[in-house]
């Protein structure tokens, strides 16, 4: 059946109600050292399994299956903006039931991964579900895994974008704003390795924007 | 329910032109050709937007779900299609698949998956080719089928052109995957 009939049947790929979540024409691109040493570190052998808990993107996809891995697609501020996760709480703001969404969301086997792409989901994330997430993550990933993570810095403004990070090259990324979710928090260094406390160890690596870069061992 | 949808929406076989189509012409008498043929390239089966499935869907045709299914869908050799109403939640055997709507479950497609930016699909992956418009929802495993020796090598194809960087670009957007 030619794709060309379903174009024509549902309208190109028009998004039912939701506006298309990317903002053109604004994507930067990046060099990255922290990537850089992620790749370092999972090239050494094929047929690793990689988790990816940024936006969807079909670059991140294609480099890692590339490379000859397996590749596990999270997207967990997606589904943690999922409004039925909201529990009412009297005259107070709704709750997140974070137990619902590690179960639905997060719902991974044991040490089952060897590397995760973080990016910089924790800095969006709801407050209540960060420490919980880092957590699970720990429990998802093999000892020794590796984990790229992003901060922002003190110098990030509150409209700081959300990106969707697009692998273009070992040590270059694609960073293309995705509207629909607002930074909410800046961490020190103290905090985030006390969030990452039940890891091995942390590698931190400064970039010259408003991003800190860490390589975290499990 | 099941609706034929070569007429409505222009999958039946084109029928055969000479001369500028833009001149009103008298009505002309079809080409004879054999129905079987027709019938085998025009065979789309379609579950309305209104319509609710539960259960084992199997068969040799294309099939458009713009309704709700639920259970599992087995179509070895041919096309699924979820519409942009389209809700499914099964397991899916095909040779293609095209997603507009939403899936809950695992596809295991022989040629290719295709999630297009509206597409919302919590499951596993299994195919030799996959493409994913930026905005689609996905969450689950990908494996990339290795093509057997002899027939089309799998690959990994980018469908976002307009989104893509410029390396994978310059490698025209076709990777094809190394020996796991």
């Amino acid at each position: 059946m030619a794709p060309g009939i379903f174009n024509k049947w549902f309208g190109g790929s028009s998004r039912q109600g939701v506006d298309d979540e990317s903002v053109p024409g604004e994507k930067v691109i990046r060099r990255s050292t922290g990537f850089n040493e992620f790749i370092k570190a999972i090239s050494r052998e094929q047929g690793l399994k990689i988790l990816d808990l940024g936006s969807t993107s079909a670059a991140n996809i294609t480099f890692m299956t590339g490379l000859g891995h397996g590749f596990h697609q999270g997207d967990v501020l997606r589904q943690a903006s999922d409004k039925s996760l909201l529990v009412p709480n009297g005259d107070d703001s709704p709750t997140l039931d974070v137990e619902r969404f590690l179960r639905e969301s997060m719902n991974f086997a044991r040490e089952d991964f060897d590397a995760v792409m973080f990016w910089d989901v924790a800095d969006f994330l709801p407050d209540s579900l960060v420490a919980p997430v880092i957590e699970r993550v720990h429990y998802a990933m093999k000892p020794g895994g590796t984990m790229l993570a992003f901060f922002h810095t003190k110098d990030a403004g509150p409209d700081a974008p959300f990106y969707r990070y697009n692998i273009a090259a070992k040590d270059t990324l694609e960073l293309q704003p995705v509207r629909g979710f607002r930074l909410r928090r800046i961490y020190q260094n103290r905090q985030v390795e006390n969030l990452f406390r039940d890891y091995a160890s942390i590698k931190f690596f400064l970039g010259r924007d408003n991003i800190r870069e860490m390589l975290i061992i499990r | 329910m099941w609706k034929r949808k070569e007429d409505e929406y222009g999958t039946s076989v084109e029928p055969p032109t000479s001369g500028s189509p833009s001149v009103p012409t008298a009505p002309q008498r079809p080409v004879e050709t054999p129905r079987s043929d027709v019938m085998r390239s025009a065979e789309v089966a379609t579950i309305g937007k209104s319509v609710v499935v539960k259960g084992e869907l199997s068969g040799s045709e294309d099939l458009i779900i713009d309704g709700e299914v639920e259970g599992s869908i087995a179509l070895r050799g041919q096309t699924l299609t979820v519409g942009p109403n389209g809700r499914v939640r099964a397991n899916v055997e095909a040779r293609n698949v095209v997603l507009y709507g939403r899936l809950d479950g695992d596809i295991h497609a022989t040629d290719r998956v295709d999630l297009r930016k509206s597409a919302s699909l919590a499951g596993n992956i299994s195919t030799a080719r996959i493409s994913i418009e930026d905005g689609a929802f996905f969450k689950g495993g990908i494996d990339i089928q290795k093509a057997e020796s002899g027939k089309t090598e799998s690959r990994v194809q980018v469908a976002a052109a307009a989104h893509m960087p410029a390396a994978m670009s310059a490698q025209g957007a076709l990777l094809e995957p190394k020996k796991v």
